[in-house]
């Protein structure tokens, strides 16, 4: 399938980047490049392959619930552009 | 008179340890080869206060006889993926202008911990996203090779700072990180030593997430030797990283013997492609020579899917590059754009600081795992990738390593392939199978094109063998006997 200006304004929602009307014919044009070259991939049988989840096989780790690092909050919002004390501060979302 | 700077991490560590010179000394021949050199842009942040401060601490140590080991007091150049403590932290990207994170990567600080000395952060493509370093928002860097011509070219990338100043001679060591080919491909690219090692060997802790089940941090150096050294001090389990692997990390130089009486070596036929550069096949053919010369023992292998291994990394990639880039959103750090509504100041903030490459993958890897698309693309594509590693568990069951070129061309001007996604990507062809699998793989700098510039040959190995592979790959060192220096050296 061909992805037109429209499918990419969509895909601009989703991904949350603000994609000016005049870049969405071009880039439609780009990611149809990358997504026919990977089309290729259903030449592969892949009838009753699992899909990778994992390169190696590990146990996924365990630890205990409990806090290990913390008591810092100055720091842990020190790089924030908008900040109001110790919280992070964002436009209004509640009306 | 010979600068410090031009010196192997061994002959500095030996240096040190006889007293010939201190780690002051070592590091200030470093930081003025790093001001010399910065008509390349190998840094984005340039850190000498702190480079002079751990060498001064490193000579203390010395002093009272406590050294730390082989890297106390050798100047690393670190690529800014990594975050370091109070350091600007970019990934090369406008989106995380002004970050100062307040943590230390385990990566740098297994290297602290070991008494190295950072020189500065390194450019790199924008999310570690290229092959040439041309997304960098901070603009690209120049290889240390010239053209025939004298033009300028790309050093490879996606880690075209750290590869660079090792290149250069700035200093002995570097740091990259590897998810389709980032550290090997511009090794190859700019004639130094660059490996990838197995997927869970070191940590990714506080290391900038671009594919999470891709991505591998990994040293560049001039020397197999001097790169074995490196990963020794990077490597390791950490608790922090539920995919670093609780395995001992092993003496990594000991097990450059130089003997490869009996070693199994893999040529695998799908790595030859139509259009490849006669030098680079011959090259190839050299090096299974060479291997052979030295008593090892040459198999033609086959690993047919390896040709959908690029295609698949193209959908996995981008995938999980959507997820992890999720979390710029201009609320917690880096730039805000703002915007009438929550929904606005995140789409503004991520329209104004992510470059043409980063926003093209982000929406690939948003479509892909959008519904209705999930199974065609990334399941399928991850089936592809259990079908990829099957056939290499099969061939290691006959062989020990295999022997691949690294990249299908040599360095290319500044600017070349960016008009066409797929030209770039292709770029990766020969190294983006070891990442899909999670398996070890370095590059070794093995002879010139017709231009004189450099080319790599490729050993991958078995899980969490580096050192079969450090073995071949010092014989592959050996036998090329490169000595050829770049036109850029020591910022000359």
């Amino acid at each position: 399938m061909s992805l037109e200006s429209d499918d990419v304004r969509r895909i601009a929602f989703l991904a949350r980047i603000n994609v000016p009307d005049e870049e969405l014919a071009p880039l439609a044009d780009e990611l149809n490049g990358i997504i026919g070259w990977v089309e290729q991939l259903s030449e592969v049988d892949t009838v009753g392959v699992a899909p990778m989840t994992s390169v190696t096989e590990m146990v996924m780790k365990q630890r205990e619930d409990e806090v290990s690092d913390a008591g810092y909050p100055d720091r842990v919002v020190g790089n924030a552009p908008d900040r109001v004390k110790d919280f992070y501060a964002v436009p209004k979302v509640v009306e | 008179m010979t600068k410090l700077n031009d010196l192997t991490l061994v002959e500095a560590r030996d240096g040190l340890a006889a007293g010939a010179f201190s780690a002051v000394e070592l590091t200030e021949d470093c930081i003025e080869a790093m001001e010399a050199a910065r008509d390349l842009n190998i840094f984005i942040t340039e850190t000498p206060e702190i480079a002079r401060e751990r060498a001064g601490e490193a000579d203390a140590r010395r002093a009272k006889g406590e050294s730390l080991g082989a890297m106390d007091g050798i100047p690393v150049a670190i690529k800014d993926l990594f975050c370091t403590d109070g350091v600007l932290t970019t990934a090369a990207s406008h989106i995380l202008d002004g970050f100062h994170p307040p943590y230390e990567s385990t990566i740098t600080q297994n290297l602290r911990d070991a008494g190295a000395v950072m020189l500065g952060k390194t450019n790199l493509d924008e999310f570690a996203m290229g092959s040439s370093n041309m997304t960098s928002y901070y603009g690209p860097v120049t290889n240390a090779w010239a053209g025939a011509n004298g033009e300028d070219l790309v050093p490879g990338g996606s880690s075209g700072g750290s590869v660079t100043a090792v290149a250069a001679h700035v200093c002995p060591g570097s740091l990259g990180t590897d998810t389709g080919g980032s550290i090997r491909q511009p090794a190859s690219l700019c004639g130094v030593v660059g490996m990838k090692p197995t997927y869970g060997r070191c940590s990714r802790w506080g290391t900038v997430a671009f594919a999470s089940s891709l991505d591998q941090a990994g040293p560049f150096a001039r020397t197999v030797r001097d790169s074995a050294i490196l990963l020794e001090a990077m490597a390791g389990h950490d608790p922090k990283d539920t995919t670093s692997a609780p395995v001992d990390v092993p003496d990594f130089e000991a097990a450059i013997t130089g003997n490869i009486q009996g070693l199994k070596v893999g040529i695998p036929k799908e790595y030859t492609l139509d259009g490849m550069p006669a030098e680079i096949q011959a090259l190839w053919d050299q090096g299974a020579e060479w291997l052979k010369g030295q008593g090892a023992e040459i198999k033609p292998v086959s690993l047919p899917h390896t040709k959908y291994a690029l295609p698949a990394y193209y959908i996995v990639a981008p995938a999980e590059a959507s997820s992890n880039l999720a979390r710029y959103d201009g609320v917690r750090y880096g730039l805000r754009v703002d915007g009438d509504s929550l929904d606005e100041m995140y789409a503004n903030t991520r329209g104004a600081g992510f470059g043409a490459e980063v926003r093209r993958r982000v929406m690939i890897g948003t479509y892909v795992l959008s519904a209705g698309y999930y199974d065609a693309y990334y399941v399928k594509a991850q089936q592809v990738r259990t079908k990829i590693l099957d056939e290499f568990k099969q061939v290691f069951e006959d062989v020990d390593v295999l022997l691949t070129p690294t990249a299908p061309n040599a360095a290319f001007p500044i600017g070349a392939k960016m008009d066409d996604p797929v030209a770039m990507y292709l770029n990766d062809i020969f190294t983006v199978p070891a990442n899909m699998a999670g398996l070890p793989g370095i590059s070794v700098p093995a002879g010139l094109d017709a231009d004189g510039l450099p080319l790599g040959l490729q050993i991958v190995a078995k899980p969490f063998d580096e050192e079969t592979m450090f073995l071949a790959a010092d014989a592959i060192e050996r036998a090329a006997e490169f000595t050829a220096k770049p036109k850029y050296l020591g910022g000359q």
